[in-house]
């Protein structure tokens, strides 16, 4: 394939980014998207020249590192496929193809493809675990949880971080990825003494980082590499309602 | 070098009881006075951090990733072992323990083995306590399944994401800490080198990946939980960021090196498909429930594998080992489809890559009942090959998965130099020359929640480390290495880029260090790695500097420790010879072609002692003794 890429380059945090083309010829269609773009890197090194920067780990769709606007879409084309698992089939010979970074105020550029989520983990410590410390944990087997509300709980658990609903959100919400930790909990025995106390804390930590709010257009449901619902926003919803007519403290 | 593994007296089951009682305590007010530091965030670091943060101690933890939660502990699918023996099958504490002896091919130690199984029930207890969302019978009871060929059913999962969960449970437990101010995370930061002053890990050197600042921090003591090193093979199953740059940073510090040599290699991955292919992706053991692999009988039979004939094919493992068949062991099944690609007669394009065939399943089965048991799986396979695994043959081929080898550490998980302790896949200690499958989470958690939390204790009360900060002149010197390291990569403005230099290692470890080792590959490889290593040091080409984030030089220290660990892992290799678990020398094997331990000469842990950098590093031997469990000999057939 020979393919014409537009990718987003950029210094610095500080520095002024831009659209810059690039002439990719050979480009086999078995290879993933991010497979593609080391190949372009390489030769860019070739010439001397610096690589595009971009954020990438286990590469089997599951650590959530990847994260790239491709075509104006979060992940690229393929519905339920995180970027490292988007092949180079799914596009056409003689394309140009724009690859940008996540587009959103809370998450900065640093380079290139390249930004700060770390708003995302502000939001999980402000509530999105259960208080459980090490040691006192009673015998696994004395806590029943009825199948359905396990399979919802790892339905909504399969988030993997990566920050696409918020880059698909045209508010840039982060309400998917709050509403998925807090459906995973809520769903479970196990989570409801801090149900109430949770749900306040992380919405009020998604507020204070600047994410927009939710105005339920569902492109983040859409764009989620984890298929994630956004019947999650729904019980996140519900449950911020409940939690703020009552005396949760 | 004191090679006293430390193992507590009395009989095996009371052992860890005892050790605890007889361990020192640090008083509740004075732990926050103690500094530590938690390298990794996976399931082992993961867990200790956010344990030492609840326990009150002032933690500072380091990750390279961009969150804690991305370590590589995320990819594993299958499960996690422990005794609880809930389905009443017949486990207990004592089989998993004799399992993972004898799985790793006895070359691991019984007492650190015996209190893994011990704390097996624990873990589960405590990650259903964080909400990690197991799979459910319909009562509400906890489900099980067996894995990896045992005989009981004691994995317990998460859907195929069982790692995702277990690493976000205590992602979230470490989170919860980091909020109430007990530990205090440095994503995107690089651990650089270990420092050590008299005598005792003191701190680490790190890189701000970000900004490329150097910086020291100063503890009490160090923990390594940074994972396994099957990134040295290039290829792997491993994430592309996972090294061995912190646990190799330590060995030149004067961290004894063990079995370096063990390595694992996982039979049913996806092969690789072209020379950009950058890794490889593990596919579900299980498969081999239902396929049948084959090669055709003539090399370069290039046709496509439904007009082969049936009696154009060879079914390998069924021919060469009836009884078992396609079924054979990890380390047996790897090993053949290595030998029939090396005969030329492996498929797909790169011929390297075996048929995985479900056409008589299906023929015997119906379509619909094979969709059932491996829908997901087709599918991913198909996502990632663009070939219909219900019409074609799957290719596969083995691929590097876990390194059973690491840092040396006793039975408190501390190495040789004293305060540094290393937990999970970084240390070597629990899974022998090959790991069960479900057993690496154990272990990592174990080690994090567990083990560690109660023994750095004992070395924090005993030792009564000095007030020193950053202006000491270890860490100015160790600071100065790393800095004048990261210009010189910058500086070189050589020809080739760091991953032609990868890959090149890789295929000479693939090749003479791999599924199968001789004396005279090996012998070759001790000469092809300094050559590539002096070329590399001479020639890399690392564009840009070293004061912003730059990932090629992130990669080209990465890859400089690869080539020196991968000189170690040859050595231990050639010098260890016998065959045992992962590690199969042709040398020694039994007439029929089987691995061939040789307990007399080597049943030892291989520790290897750095001896600076002109001098081969030096091998002590720690014995191991089985009081417990009767040595014998793995058969297939």
């Amino acid at each position: 394939m020979h393919l014409r890429l537009r990718v987003w380059r950029q210094a610095s945090a500080t520095a002024t980014g831009k659209l810059v083309e690039y002439d990719a010829p050979n480009i086999s269609p078995d290879m993933s998207f991010l497979e593609m773009l080391d190949v372009v890197n390489e030769r860019l090194m070739e010439k001397g020249d610096d690589p595009i920067a971009f954020d990438h780990d286990c590469r089997e769709g599951i650590c959530g590192s990847c994260s790239l606007m491709i075509n104006g879409a979060a992940h690229g084309p393929m519905k339920a496929t995180a970027t490292c698992q988007l092949h180079m089939r799914s596009f056409r010979d003689g394309e140009t193809i724009d690859v940008e970074p996540w587009r959103a105020k809370a998450f900065p550029v640093i380079r290139d493809l390249v930004v700060d989520r770390s708003a995302l983990d502000r939001i999980i410590q402000a509530g999105g675990f259960i208080s459980a410390a090490t040691g006192g944990a009673q015998d696994a087997n004395a806590i029943l949880v009825p199948k359905t509300a396990a399979d919802a709980a790892m339905d909504a658990a399969a988030c993997i971080g990566c920050g696409a609903c918020v880059a698909a959100c045209p508010n840039a919400s982060a309400s998917l990825f709050t509403a998925s930790k807090i459906s995973h909990l809520g769903h479970l025995p196990q989570g409801q003494p801090e149900r109430r106390r949770r749900v306040l804390s992380m919405v009020n930590q998604m507020e204070l980082e600047e994410f927009g709010g939710c105005t339920l257009y569902g492109e983040c449901q859409e764009a989620c590499p984890k298929e994630i619902s956004i019947d999650t926003i729904s019980r996140m919803n519900g449950d911020f309602i409940r939690a703020g007519l009552t005396d949760w403290r | 070098m004191n090679l006293n593994a430390r193992i507590p007296a009395g009989p095996l089951e009371k052992k860890w009881d005892r050790h605890r009682f007889e361990m020192k305590l640090v008083n509740p007010a004075n732990k926050r006075k103690y500094n530590v530091i938690v390298v990794g965030t996976g399931l082992g670091g993961g867990a200790a951090a956010a344990t030492l943060g609840e326990l009150g101690y002032n933690v500072q933890c380091f990750c390279f990733q961009d969150s804690p939660r991305r370590a590589h502990s995320i990819a594993a699918q299958g499960g996690i072992n422990a005794a609880k023996n809930y389905q009443n099958d017949g486990d207990s504490i004592y089989r998993l323990f004799y399992d993972t002896v004898k799985g790793g091919d006895f070359r691991a130690r019984e007492a650190n083995v015996y209190r893994l199984a011990q704390i097996s029930v624990n873990i589960i207890d405590q990650c259903v306590a964080q909400g990690v969302p197991f799979a459910r019978e319909y009562g509400g009871l906890l489900a099980n399944r067996s894995f990896g060929g045992a005989q009981v059913s004691r994995t317990f999962y998460a859907r195929g994401q069982t790692g995702q969960q277990l690493l976000l449970g205590a992602y979230q437990a470490l989170e919860r800490q980091i909020g109430a101010g007990t530990v205090r995370m440095f994503p995107r930061t690089e651990m650089l080198d270990l420092v050590v002053v008299d005598g005792r890990a003191r701190g680490i050197v790190v890189r701000d990946l970000v900004t490329g600042d150097v910086r020291s921090h100063v503890a009490d003591a160090v923990v390594l939980g940074t994972g396994g090193y099957g990134n040295v093979f290039y290829l792997s199953t491993n994430a592309k960021g996972s090294n061995a740059t912190a646990i190799w940073r330590a060995y030149k510090r004067g961290a004894a090196f063990a079995n370096p040599c063990f390595t694992q290699i996982h039979p049913t991955c996806i092969p690789v498909s072209g020379e950009y292919q950058s890794k490889l992706t593990l596919m579900s053991e299980s498969l081999r429930n239902d396929g049948r692999v084959w090669v055709p009988k003539s090399v370069g039979d290039k046709r496509a594998p439904n007009s082969i004939p049936e009696g154009e094919r060879d079914y390998y493992l069924e021919r060469k080992y009836p009884s078992f068949g396609n079924l054979a062991p990890r380390d047996i099944a790897s090993r053949g489809a290595k030998e029939v690609c090396d005969e030329g007669r492996g498929v797909g394009e790169s011929g390297l890559g075996v048929y995985l065939d479900f056409a008589d399943s299906i023929r015997r089965v119906g379509e619909s009942v094979i969709r059932e048991r491996y829908g997901n799986l087709f599918e991913m396979y198909q996502r990632i090959t663009d070939e219909n695994p219900y019409e074609v043959p799957m290719r596969i081929y083995p691929a590097v998965h876990y390194t059973m080898g690491g840092l040396w550490v006793d039975y408190n998980l501390m190495s040789t130099v004293p305060g540094l302790h290393v937990i999970g896949e970084a240390n070597f200690s629990d899974h022998g020359a090959n790991r069960l499958g479900a057993s690496a989470l154990m272990q990592g958690l174990a080690d994090g929640y567990f083990v560690l939390p109660n023994t750095i204790g004992d070395y924090l009360a005993s030792s009564k480390p000095e007030k020193i900060d950053v202006s000491h002149a270890a860490f100015r010197d160790a600071e100065a290495e790393v800095v004048d390291r990261a210009r010189r990569f910058v500086d070189l403005r050589g020809k080739r880029t760091v991953d032609s230099f990868h890959r090149e290692l890789g295929k000479i470890m693939w090749d003479k260090c791999g599924m199968a080792r001789n004396a005279a590959g090996l012998k070759m490889a001790l000469e092809q790695i300094p050559r590539l290593r002096e070329e590399f040091w001479r020639d890399v080409n690392v564009p840009g500097s070293d004061r912003q984030l730059n990932q090629a030089l992130e990669k080209a220290g990465r890859v400089a420790d690869f080539l020196e660990l991968a000189e170690l892992m040859c050595i231990d290799a050639l010098h260890r010879e016998e065959s045992c678990g992962g590690h199969f020398r042709e040398e020694s094997q039994t007439p029929d072609g089987e691995a061939l331990r040789n307990d007399e000469r080597f049943t030892y842990v291989a520790a290897w002692e750095y001896a600076g950098a002109t001098n081969a590093p030096l091998l002590q031997r720690e014995p191991l003794v089985f009081e417990n469990v009767k040595l014998s000999q793995r058969s297939y057939k």
